[in-house]
C-alpha cells in the first residue's frame, strides 16, 4: 500500500460555483450544505484523511467564510495536528487579483507548494460526493509512470450536464487520448471526477511555465493542449458517485441517499464521513407526527407529515404541516398546518403557519438564507 | 509546571459501581451509561461545568474505568481540553506510603489533594457523576461566597413520602443547615441533598486529613465530612435548586428519566442552544425513516434506519428496527438490531445487541394481572436473542438467549 505521508492534499473550494448558482450566493461550493448534516467538503476532506494523507491544504477565492466556520482548526477531521494537518489558503497579495482558473489559483500558492514536506499531491474539487480510497489511486500513479493521473467515472449525461464537465477518451492501457472541454453533447462519457494525481516538481514545472504565458486553465491549457507531450493516465473510480452539475442533481443526489446500498457506500461505516459536530439532541417526534422515506439529521422536532425529504440539523416541522420531495437546511421553521412541496429552503428559513408553496421536480421553489416566507 | 490558578475546580465522582442497573453495569461504569439517545450520563455534570465556567474537573473512576476513560479522552467535546486545567482521569494509585481503592467519597477527594492543590483553587465543586440535570454551577458558587459559607449543598424540594430515600436538610429561615441525616426513617424535612456541594477548600481539606486519621470512620461525604462539619460550628448553607433532576441509579428511574425526555411538560430541554448538552457524537449519516416506518413520541438519533414501528421509544445511534418490528415504552442502545415481526415492550436493551426474528421482550402492564411481577426488561450489552425467543417483564439478561 502507498506511503501516503509524501502526498499533499488539495482541495480548491470555489471551483464549479456557477453550476449551483442559488446555493453558492452566499458560501463557496465546498461549504454548501448536503445530505442532512454535510457540506461539500467533509467529502474529498474525509477521504483524504481516511487515506492516510497527512497534510491538506484547502484553496479559498471568495465567499469562504461559512467554510472557515465549518472546518476550524480541523479538529473532527483529526486534521488539527503538530505536522502536517490542515492550512487554510485564502487569497494572499495583492499583485494577482482573484485568481481566474486552477492554473493560477496554484500558482497564488506555489510557496506553500514549495515548502510542503511531498512527493506527490493529489488535487480535488469540492463538487463530488463519494466515498474514495486515494491509496490505489496514488499506488496506479507511481507504477503506471504517469505525469498526471486523472480520477473518472462512467456515467450517463445530458447536453445541460456535459457542458459543466470535462470528457476523457481512455484507451486499454488506461492512457487519456483525448479530452473535451464542457462540450454540449449527450449520451455515456467517462467524466472526470476532478481529482488529479501528479508529482510535486511536475506540477511546479506546470505553474512555472502556464504563469509566463498567462495561461490559467489546468482542463484547457494543460490536460487538453499538452496531452501529447506527457503521460496522462486515467483512474475508474468504479463505486457510487454523485457529481454536482446543477440544481436538479443536487437534488437527486440529496434523494438519493434514501437508498440503503448508496448509503452504506457513501457513508461506508469503515472510512467514515465526518462533519462539524453541532451537540443537536436525537431528533424528536411529536404525537401526530408521519414520517415516510425521509432522512432526518439530530435536532429536528417533527409534529406533521414529512414524505420523501431530507432534513437538515434543528429543522422544525409544526403540528399538521405537510412537506413532500422538500429539502429543508439547517434550522428550518415549518409554521403549524403549512403545506410545501418540491421546495428547498436555505439555512434559518420562516415558513409561516398555513403557508402553501408548491415547486415542481423540474422547477422547485427555493427560498434563500433567513427568509421568512 | 506553574500551574495557573483556579477560582473553584470540580470533582467529579464516577467510580461508584451502580450495582442496581445490574446487567448495564456489568462491563462499564454507572456513569458511562447510555442516556437520552446519544448521551452518556456523565455528559450532564461535565456539560453544567462547563456551561458554569469551570474549566478544570477531575474524574474519579474506579469500577470499570475503560468505557468511560475512552469516553472521556481528552476532554474535546466538552470543550474540556485545555492548555490550563481541562478534564482529568484520576484512577486510584499507588504511592510510596502503599496503594488503596478509593474507600469512600471522602477518601477519594483526600487521595487527590495534590492534584486540587496544584490549581491552588478557594473552593472546589464535589459532583456525583449518575443525575440526570441542569444547573449553573457557577450561580450556586455566588450564593456561597455571599453567604460565606464553608459548605453549600444543593437541595431539592420532595415529596414527604419519598423523603427517606434521600440526604435530608434541615435548615433554618435563613438557609442555614442545622441538621444533617441520611436516609432517615422519620425525616424532619423534605429538602434533599443533590449530591452537589461547594466547599472552601481550605477547611474542607482539614476535614479531610482528620477524617482519613479516624481508623473507625467510612470516609463518606455524608456520613462523616458533613456530620463533622455541622459538629465543629462551620456555616452550611442550603442552595435551592428547582427544576428537573433525577438519580439513575435503579432500572426504574433510568427507565423514567428516558421516558421523562418524551414528555413536554418535563422542564428538561435537550434542544436549548444556550444549555447545550456536550457529548461525544457519533460519526454516522442522518436516520432514515422508509417508507413503511411509523414513528411517533419518540427520539431517534443518526444512524438510526426504521422499517418498523416505534411509539414511546428512545432509540441511540445506529439501531435499526427492521419491517414489521415493534418497539414500545423502551430504550434501545446503540448500535442494537431489532429483527423482522420481533416486539419490545417496556424494556432497556443494551449497546451492540440483536434481537431475533419474531422474538418477543418486556411486556405491557396491562397485560399482567399480577403486578408485582411485572417491571422493565434489561437487556446487558452484546447480547443476542434467537428468533422467537421469549423474554418476560422485569427479566434481567446478560448472556445469549
Amino acid at each position: 500500500m502507498a506511503n501516503m505521508s509524501n502526498v499533499l492534499g488539495l482541495i480548491f473550494a470555489n471551483m464549479h460555483e456557477q453550476t449551483v448558482p442559488d446555493l453558492t450566493k452566499i458560501r463557496a461550493m465546498a461549504s454548501v450544505p448536503f445530505g442532512a448534516r454535510y457540506r461539500l467538503i467533509d467529502f474529498p476532506l474525509s477521504n483524504m484523511v481516511n487515506s492516510d494523507i497527512e497534510e491538506v491544504g484547502v484553496v479559498t477565492k471568495d465567499n469562504y467564510q461559512s467554510l472557515i466556520d465549518h472546518i476550524g482548526a480541523g479538529d473532527e477531521w483529526d486534521l488539527s495536528r503538530k505536522t502536517g494537518g490542515l492550512h487554510l489558503l485564502p487569497p494572499y497579495g495583492n499583485s494577482y487579483g482573484i485568481y481566474r482558473g486552477r492554473l493560477e489559483a496554484l500558482a497564488h500558492i506555489k510557496p506553500f507548494i514549495k515548502n510542503a514536506n511531498c512527493e506527490y499531491i493529489l488535487l480535488s474539487d469540492a463538487d463530488v460526493i463519494a466515498n474514495i480510497d486515494y491509496r490505489p489511486i496514488v499506488d496506479f500513479h507511481k507504477n503506471s509512470g504517469a505525469d498526471i493521473t486523472v480520477v473518472y467515472g462512467k456515467g450517463t449525461y445530458n447536453a445541460e450536464q456535459c457542458a459543466t464537465k470535462t470528457i476523457l477518451s481512455v484507451n486499454k492501457s488506461n492512457e487519456i487520448y483525448d479530452v473535451l472541454v464542457r462540450p454540449e453533447m449527450s449520451g455515456e462519457f467517462n467524466v472526470s471526477l476532478n481529482m488529479f494525481v501528479v508529482g510535486k516538481q511536475f506540477l511546479l514545472d506546470l505553474i512555472t511555465d502556464a504563469e509566463s504565458r498567462n495561461l490559467y486553465s489546468f482542463e484547457v491549457d494543460v490536460l487538453q493542449h499538452k496531452l501529447h507531450d506527457m503521460k496522462v493516465m486515467g483512474y475508474k473510480f468504479d463505486k457510487p458517485f454523485f457529481q454536482i452539475d446543477g440544481i436538479s442533481t443536487y437534488i437527486k443526489s440529496n434523494m438519493a441517499l434514501v437508498n440503503k446500498n448508496l448509503r452504506d457506500a457513501i457513508f461506508d461505516s469503515d472510512s467514515p464521513i465526518y462533519t462539524k459536530v453541532r451537540d443537536d439532541a436525537p431528533a424528536k417526534y411529536g404525537i401526530g407526527a408521519e414520517v415516510k422515506n425521509s432522512l432526518i439529521a439530530d435536532g429536528c422536532v417533527i409534529e406533521g407529515t414529512v414524505e420523501n425529504c431530507v432534513l437538515f440539523r434543528g429543522v422544525k416541522v409544526g403540528k399538521g404541516a405537510v412537506i413532500k420531495n422538500c429539502i429543508l437546511m439547517q434550522d428550518t421553521v415549518v409554521g403549524a398546518k403549512a403545506e410545501m412541496s418540491n421546495v428547498i429552503t436555505d439555512k434559518n428559513v420562516v415558513v409561516s403557519e398555513y403557508r402553501t408553496l408548491s415547486g415542481t421536480e423540474i422547477y422547485p421553489v427555493f427560498v434563500n438564507k433567513g427568509a421568512t416566507v | 509546571m506553574k500551574h495557573v490558578k483556579k477560582e473553584c475546580v470540580a470533582m467529579l465522582l464516577a467510580g461508584g459501581q451502580g450495582s442496581r442497573l445490574y446487567a448495564l453495569t456489568k462491563d462499564m461504569a454507572k456513569p458511562a451509561v447510555p442516556f437520552g439517545g446519544k448521551y452518556r450520563i456523565i455528559d450532564f455534570p461535565l456539560s453544567n461545568c462547563v456551561n458554569s465556567g469551570i474549566d478544570t474537573v477531575g474524574v474519579l473512576t474506579q469500577y470499570q474505568p475503560l468505557v468511560l476513560n475512552e469516553y472521556i479522552g481528552n476532554g474535546h467535546p466538552w470543550g474540556l481540553d485545555r492548555v490550563h486545567g481541562g478534564v482529568h482521569v484520576l484512577p486510584p494509585y499507588e504511592s510510596s506510603s502503599g496503594k488503596s481503592w478509593y474507600t469512600g467519597t471522602a477518601n477519594a477527594i483526600y487521595q487527590n489533594i495534590s492534584f486540587i492543590d496544584r490549581y491552588n483553587p478557594e473552593y472546589i465543586a464535589v459532583l456525583s457523576g449518575d443525575h440526570i440535570y441542569k444547573m449553573d454551577y457557577n450561580a450556586m458558587l455566588d450564593f456561597h461566597k455571599k453567604n460565606n459559607a464553608d459548605a453549600t449543598i444543593a437541595v431539592l424540594e420532595v415529596p414527604w413520602e419519598e423523603a427517606s430515600r434521600f440526604g435530608i436538610m434541615t435548615a433554618d429561615e435563613n438557609g442555614v443547615i442545622t441538621e444533617f441525616a441520611e436516609k432517615p426513617a422519620e425525616p424532619k424535612s423534605n429538602l434533599a441533598s443533590m449530591g452537589v456541594y461547594i466547599f472552601s477548600w481550605q477547611n474542607l481539606k482539614k476535614h479531610l486529613i482528620a477524617n482519613e486519621n479516624d481508623e473507625g470512620a467510612s470516609k463518606d461525604f455524608g456520613k462523616n465530612i458533613i456530620p463533622a462539619m455541622l459538629g465543629e460550628g462551620n456555616k452550611l448553607v442550603a442552595y435551592h435548586f428547582e427544576g428537573y433532576w433525577k438519580d439513575v441509579g435503579t432500572i426504574d428511574s433510568l427507565w423514567e428519566a428516558n421516558m421523562d425526555l418524551l414528555d413536554p411538560n418535563v422542564p428538561l430541554d435537550l434542544h436549548d442552544h444556550n444549555w447545550r448538552i456536550f457529548s461525544r457524537n457519533p460519526v454516522m449519516p442522518p436516520h432514515y425513516a422508509s417508507e413503511k416506518a411509523t414513528i411517533e413520541n419518540s427520539m431517534i438519533s443518526e444512524g438510526c434506519t426504521i422499517d418498523g414501528f416505534v411509539d414511546f421509544s428512545v432509540l441511540f445511534a445506529g439501531v435499526v428496527i427492521e419491517e414489521g418490528a415493534v418497539v414500545r415504552d423502551s430504550i434501545i442502545m446503540p448500535n442494537t438490531t431489532i429483527k423482522k415481526g420481533a416486539v419490545v415492550e417496556y424494556a432497556i436493551i443494551g449497546e451492540d445487541c440483536v434481537i431475533g426474528e419474531g422474538a418477543h421482550i418486556g411486556e405491557r402492564p396491562e397485560a399482567i394481572e399480577d403486578k408485582d411481577t411485572w417491571g422493565v426488561a434489561v437487556l446487558g450489552h452484546s447480547v443476542t436473542v434467537s428468533d422467537k425467543a421469549v423474554i418476560g417483564p422485569k427479566a434481567m439478561i446478560s448472556e445469549n438467549v
